[in-house]
């Protein structure tokens, strides 16, 4: 069967959607257990690349977002209950702005059933390396590969291990941390600033822009970029232009693979005659990042997508499936945003020895750090479980969701290795009236957020969105 | 013809001795190309005959972690090898030696073809019966040389099954699950101890009345027809040994059959294959299978006219 998948980026300089198909089978022969999975994704519509319209300094002009996105349906030809699934994302220095949040819920009840909304650093930093190919590149390649993705307002970069983040950063650096106006400077951003007095070039609004003094400006950032990447002890300047709760990222090997996305990537490959096309500095920034010595020693890989890395990321790999030997009550589909507490394989053997009060209080901590009763449980699981253990584990977790607090929550689990359908029918056996989700062959990790969508394939499966939002 | 453990055992410890010298110090720790010198040129002074290794110390080269090993003299990219070779248990990466398998290779294909036929000719043993609370009876088929030359045979019960059957177990349910040796003694005792319970757990959370279950001896998978009708099971599921192969002997399937009946097609049967510890585990495998059951009753259909 095939499912629509929709992306939508509202970015700090541009707006853009993409809709994908995404081709979902049962690759297992009629005769066994079906394994279902996405065979293929392909992108159907890209939008134009749009402005994103602000009203002003710290509001994002939300009707106009809206009409864009509502073209764009139009322009695609396709209507929001033709999509199954999909994110819509803010990205950058729009994230902060103080409209974002209420413009992210209204895309995404206007976009879809089931398409999540998000925003944050981290997450935008692991979704552009999905789309730029850097995270593929990684796991085909079986090593470490990054991916930089420099918008308008930040660069988020992120490290890859065998196609998993493994950690990511991200840097107000960007194309449009200094606009210039009709060969005017017209703003400067306060990071900007921080690195033009760490040079001495003493920019001020008002100023001639200069191509020679503003460039160099954008080499400074581009050599901090670089610096992130393979030496980031070496300059106290980059504490100061790290985005504000930005993890950190781990240094990588001068050999590392490393993949460039974002608007300005476009520039570091591309040629303008023009300084300022755009109005900001984006152009100089590419060509600092192309000419940094940096650049030419470093293993630069061919990215599969630049400005639209984050919404073809966004739209077209986040989605996984989880199917065929998984219990769930449907009327408690689809849920979004479920905060997953991970237990260690440590804590699972503590809790399999009986310390069901250890794991109790876990979650009842854990519930009482979310404002929402919906909490999902996870964990790693062994391979071929014997029956014996799969009846002790399902009293292990009747135990704890029938504590005083938990007795009320649904119970939602989320297991990698393969034994939800056994476990959840045991569980359901013991207490056939509660709500339940058991789902497996899920990976995730703690701190993460899913999203669980509504049956598909006549309820053999079901998609599932995992949002590492934390890492490192 | 029929290899028995002790034979097996002794067979696998010859060949080891033979051609690997000294076993003992054959720990994972060794790099396979020098544990495993079997291309031309390998011919070394260090092969001695010996037999004071004891059993739990000699490799066992039907086991995963042998099989794990690969046997290219100088592969470019071991660890390209490796990912592929985890990705299947085809046996790639196998090496040859002139147009011929390699010695370890061969003796390794030929004790998993002795495993397979020890797993034909073996029977179930019957504590585990006992365990699992399972009663035996026998289709009319006297012994193994009678029931791999009449198939026809395998697929009805004895006078003494029909009538046991009828007086052991309860009638007219919703499922009836019986479990059967078929062509692997193995796969039986591998896997029943998890699939049944599991089975039978899954069906008692939808709510769903089953039959007594039992054994039967020299099962083949048409003898669920009669056991059907003599129970008036509304589905009537077996499970059963799977002819073993070379990867495994441990592979057990499901067959299910609604309102099953002497004489009826084959197509009406849906099957659930590939049960044991390197395919479907057993126990996600009975929830499935509890699953299906529940599908088949509420659309009162199977094999063919079921879609899944």
């Amino acid at each position: 069967m095939e499912i629509l998948s929709i992306g939508i980026d509202v970015g700090t300089t541009t707006t853009q959607l993409v809709i994908s198909r995404l081709v979902i089978e049962n690759k297992a022969s009629a005769f066994t257990v079906p394994r279902i999975h996405i065979v293929s994704k392909e992108i159907l519509y890209r939008s134009k690349v749009y402005f994103t319209p602000f009203l002003n300094e710290v509001d994002i002009d939300e009707d106009g977002v809206f009409a864009i996105i509502q073209a764009e349906y139009a322009a695609a030809g396709v209507t929001p209950d033709e999509i199954s699934t999909g994110a819509a994302i803010i990205t950058g220095e729009a994230a902060r702005k103080q409209n974002a949040e209420r413009i992210l819920n209204r895309l995404s009840s206007f976009a879809g059933q089931f398409v999540v909304s998000t925003a944050g650093p981290d997450l935008e930093s692991i979704i552009a390396g999905k789309g730029s190919g850097a995270a593929a590149w990684s796991k085909e390649h079986r090593c470490v590969s990054v991916n930089a993705d420099i918008g308008g307002g930040t660069t988020n970069i992120a490290v890859y291990e065998n196609g998993e983040v493994a950690s990511c950063t991200c840097l107000d650096i960007g194309g449009r941390q200094v606009r210039v106006d009709a060969g005017i400077i017209s703003y400067i951003s306060p990071s900007a600033r921080r690195i033009s007095d760490a040079v001495g070039l003493g920019l001020e609004t008002g100023q001639q822009a200069d191509p020679s003094k503003l460039s160099i400006l954008t080499d400074r950032m581009a050599e901090l970029i670089f610096l992130q990447i393979f030496d980031p002890d070496s300059d106290p300047l980059l504490q100061a232009v790290k985005t504000k709760n930005a993890g950190s990222l781990q240094r990588a090997s001068r050999d590392t693979a490393v993949f460039f996305s974002g608007g300005v990537a476009a520039c570091i490959f591309g040629n303008s005659d023009d300084d300022f096309p755009y109005g900001d500095i984006g152009v100089l920034l590419g060509r600092s990042i192309r000419r940094c010595s940096w650049f030419s020693s470093s293993k630069v890989e061919h990215s599969a997508e630049m400005i639209r890395a984050t919404v073809v990321g966004a739209g077209v790999h986040l989605v996984s499936i989880s199917g065929s030997t998984i219990t769930y009550t449907p009327e408690l589909l689809p849920l979004k945003n479920v905060p997953v507490l991970k237990l260690s394989d440590e804590e699972v053997r503590r809790w399999r020895s009986g310390d069901d009060a250890y794991v109790a209080d876990r979650l009842l901590w854990f519930s009482g750090t979310t404002d929402d009763r919906i909490l999902a449980l996870g964990w790693n699981g062994w391979r071929s479980p014997r029956f014996a253990e799969i009846l002790e584990m399902a009293d292990h977790v009747v135990n704890v969701y029938s504590r005083p607090g938990l007795e009320q929550i649904p119970v939602i689990l989320i297991i990698e290795e393969d034994m939800a359908k056994s476990l959840g029918q045991s569980i359901r056996r013991k207490m056939p009236d509660r709500q339940l989700i058991c789902i497996d062959s899920i990976g995730i990790r703690e701190g993460d957020y899913v999203d669980l969508g509504s049956p598909i394939m006549n309820g053999v499966a079901i998609p599932v969105v995992v949002k590492t939002l934390v890492v490192g | 013809m029929t290899m028995n453990q002790n034979q097996l055992e002794a067979l696998i410890r010859e060949v080891i001795t033979e051609v690997l010298g000294s076993p003992a110090k054959n720990d994972s720790a060794v790099p396979a190309g020098d544990v495993w010198k079997t291309g031309p040129g390998s011919t070394d002074g260090a092969r001695e005959e010996r037999d004071d290794i004891p059993d739990d110390q000699l490799v066992d080269i039907t086991s995963p972690e042998v099989r794990q090993r690969i046997l290219i003299a100088n592969p470019m990219d071991v660890e390209m090898m490796d990912r592929m070779r985890q990705m299947t248990n085809a046996r790639i990466g196998a090496g040859r030696s002139g147009p011929r398998l390699n010695t370890v290779t061969m003796l390794t294909l030929r004790a998993n073809h002795a495993t397979a036929r020890d797993s034909v000719f073996s029977e179930v043993d019957p504590a585990l019966l006992e365990e699992m609370n399972l009663f035996s009876v026998q289709t009319r088929c006297t012994d193994k040389n009678n029931y791999l030359t009449r198939p026809d045979l395998g697929r009805r019960l004895n006078e003494e099954g029909r009538r046991i059957i009828d007086q052991k177990c309860k009638k007219h349910v919703q499922a009836q699950i019986y479990v059967s040796d078929g062509l692997s003694s193995k796969a039986v005792e591998a896997n029943v101890r998890d699939i049944l319970p599991a089975i039978m757990n899954g069906l008692e959370s939808f709510g769903i009345s089953t039959g007594t279950p039992f054994f039967v001896k020299f099962g083949r998978v048409g003898v669920m027809d009669e056991i059907s009708e003599i129970v008036d099971a509304e589905v009537t599921c077996v499970l059963l040994g799977e002819r073993p192969g070379l990867s495994t002997a441990e592979s057990m399937s499901a067959y299910l059959v609604y309102r099953a009946t002497i004489g009826n097609p084959e197509s009406v049967r849906t099957v659930v294959s590939n049960i044991h510890r390197d395919g479907i585990n057993s126990v996600e495998a009975g929830a499935y299978v509890a699953e299906i059951i529940r599908i088949m009753l509420e659309k009162k259909a199977s094999g063919v006219d079921l879609s899944l």
